[in-house]
């Protein structure tokens, strides 16, 4: 039925007026030859027929066994309490809230790769924004876990939405705490619909191409009876439009939000303006990081260089030298205004982060945020495969740092010298961390064997666009390797 | 076999998406009007081809941000100061600028909860049946097949006739669609 590979369609023959103006100048976004079978096939068979690699098993298996470290850890803060991690008086946002904003951070790399570069008809985010979204996803996950656990009561959880209760109270709109609520909820809702509503056309395409009957039960289901029709994909695209409107400014507000959870407190280190802008460029900046820590083993591993090009991992490296350098300049910025603004606790906190007893981590966030990165000015480095993983794992290092500077160096000394005192995150502290990175990465690994991790859809949508503007010379009948 | 009445319509596939293009507007041409084309991929001008009507989504979009909007606020008033006045240091009640970020979160998770919403409900979605699925060659639809179908309830409908128009387009096979 669906066997014939073949014959269609003879990308040569495109009309030139589909195709967009630009010129290719750098390298493909998808490497010539490919026909809409040949993505279809090549992407659904990672899902659909493929033998799932030993690999996977492992990956799975460990990242499972991290998960089950998280329930234990959270078994253990539900049973006995709060006491268990470092947290305590003058340092009450410990690891809790650094995870949180490390989390919430390298999620807003997927909806900005899934909505303000559609927005900017940037056509090389296409392969990589299906795993960037489904990264959002679980990374928001894990990042409202830990605000969550840190109530102290985490089963009263729901006291935070306004509903009519009992107890005839209703949250506090005027504090930043209860704005996050609300910004992290709907992030993590918008950001659902979105990964779901680019979903459903491949979601049919999995339907339709399955053998299994589960399968194809389960896919039909979720596909919802999409079948393509014209007056479909043009409200389609209508919806994705309007959802990408929306998204952007979310997205910038989020990060917004959860600084100003700093930046409204008169706490010395944190009460600064810069905070929104200078959050919401790191969240970029760590979340680029993490797109590229995955989209490199995952290309190697699923041979996906065709569609996961040189092109994208050089762009994803020009985006995390820029973000990093707005960084670099909110940094710059708390120390200038440490000096000028002539506040003496604002200063004093600032030589206390350089020369405190956190220095070694302040100046390690230095090096791993500012420093390392600058390397990517070289083309060659850009190039390397192995160089831009390693900055990647520096950068997302780094990044979680500067949260920890952050949360720890302003809280431990504040105003009061007889209330200083010293953070360091218990073993508890480092389980619930090390089992939400394992809660991420099994997520993950579920979502790549069972989700086509790059947009089948938006790829045929690429051949067609490609084929059309270069002409008859790339038409190669029968496509390569199919 | 069939009388026409008990046919959903005639299926015509095409190999690319200009020959799709071209044949809808032949079937326009030709006077056919109740017709859809399937496509693996949004083809642009296929929608104005099939003379699509605006969809009313952005404007379900625009209510969606303004309920949200307006709605939150209202929330926001009502509950910091009127049903649970607190006062905190002779601090004004109606304290808007604190009310802003929930207002802004709460425009954009109305709008989009519309725009999904609303684009499956105009969609007629979630359909499980439709006759098409009965066209064993319509699998193509979300792979490489182009499709144009001509549906029994367009005045103008003939099994043969349609047929004989569809195969004049150039279409690779037509096949017809148990209802």
């Amino acid at each position: 039925m669906s066997e014939d590979t073949g014959s269609p369609p003879e990308p040569g023959s495109r009309a030139q007026d589909i195709a967009s103006a630009a010129p290719q100048r750098q390298a493909a976004v998808i490497e010539p030859g490919h026909t809409y079978a040949s993505v279809t096939d090549k992407i659904s068979a990672i899902v659909l027929t493929r033998r799932t690699t030993l690999g996977w098993f492992v990956g799975f298996g460990v990242s499972f066994a991290l998960v089950l470290l998280l329930m234990y850890a959270i078994a253990s803060l539900l049973a006995v309490g709060i006491g268990i991690w470092g947290v305590n008086v003058p340092v009450a946002w410990g690891f809790a809230i650094v995870n949180f904003v490390w989390w919430i951070g390298i999620g807003h790399a997927g909806t900005l790769i899934s909505a303000i570069l559609l927005l900017m008809r940037q056509e090389w985010r296409t392969s990589i924004n299906r795993f960037a979204e489904a990264m959002t996803l679980f990374a928001v996950a894990c990042a409202g876990l830990f605000p969550i656990l840190h109530l102290g009561r985490p089963w009263f959880f729901y006291w935070l939405f306004p509903y009519p209760s009992t107890m005839g109270v209703w949250p506090q709109f005027r504090s930043p705490l209860v704005w996050d609520v609300f910004a992290v909820s709907t992030y993590a809702t918008v950001s659902l619909l979105f990964w779901y509503v680019g979903l459903i056309p491949d979601l049919a395409t999995l339907r339709d191409r399955s053998q299994h009957r589960l399968a194809r039960a389960s896919y039909g289901l979720l596909a919802m009876g999409w079948r393509g029709s014209a007056r479909h994909w043009s409200r389609y695209q209508m919806a994705s439009l309007l959802l990408a409107g929306l998204a952007t400014p979310l997205v910038v507000s989020v990060h917004t939000v959860v600084s100003l959870d700093f930046a409204v407190a008169v706490v010395p280190g944190w009460h600064s303006t810069i905070f929104p802008p200078y959050f919401v460029a790191g969240a970029i900046y760590s979340g680029f990081a993490m797109v590229m820590t995955l989209s490199i083993p995952i290309r190697a591993i699923y041979k996906l260089e065709d569609f996961i090009t040189m092109r994208h991992l050089q762009n994803m490296a020009m985006i995390i030298l820029a973000t990093g350098l707005i960084v670099a300049y909110g940094y710059l910025m708390e120390v200038f205004m440490a000096w000028y603004g002539g506040n003496p606790y604002e200063a004093s906190m600032t030589l206390n982060r350089m020369r405190g007893p956190y220095a070694p981590l302040y100046w390690a966030l230095i090096l791993c945020n500012i420093v390392v990165p600058q390397v990517l000015w070289f083309n060659r480095v850009r190039a390397n495969v192995l160089a831009l993983f390693v900055i990647a794992l520096i950068v997302n290092i780094g990044m979680w740092l500067e949260r920890y500077i952050i949360v720890v160096t302003s809280l431990h000394r504040d105003f009061l010298p007889s209330s200083w005192g010293m953070y360091a995150g218990t073993r508890w502290d480092w389980a619930t961390f090390v089992g939400s990175i394992g809660l991420f990465l099994a997520l993950l690994f579920l979502f790549l064997r069972f989700l086509p991790m790059i947009s089948i859809f938006e790829l045929r949508e690429l051949v067609a666009d490609t084929a059309g503007r270069s002409g008859s010379e790339t038409s190669s009948p029968g496509g390569r390797g199919h | 076999m069939h009388t026409p009445s008990s046919l959903y319509g005639v299926l015509a596939e095409f190999s690319t998406p200009d020959e799709l293009l071209a044949a809808t507007r032949g079937a326009r041409q030709a006077g056919y009007r109740q017709m859809d084309a399937y496509t693996p991929f949004p083809v642009e001008g296929l929608a104005e081809a099939l003379d699509f009507q605006r969809t009313g989504l952005p404007f379900l979009v625009l209510l969606g941000g303004i309920v949200g909007g307006v709605g939150g606020y209202v929330m926001q008033y009502w509950m910091a100061a009127i049903d649970y006045p607190l006062n905190v240091g002779g601090r004004p009640l109606h304290s808007w600028p604190a009310f802003i970020p929930v207002t802004f979160e709460l425009t954009i998770l109305v709008a989009a909860l519309a725009a999904v919403l609303g684009m499956l409900a105009l969609n007629g979605l979630p359909m499980p049946y439709h006759p098409l699925f009965n066209v064993p060659r319509f699998e193509l639809a979300t792979r490489n097949g182009f499709f144009l179908c001509i549906e029994a309830r367009d005045p103008q409908f003939d099994r043969d006739e349609t047929r004989r128009f569809l195969e004049s387009v150039k279409a690779r096979e037509v096949s017809d669609v148990e209802p």
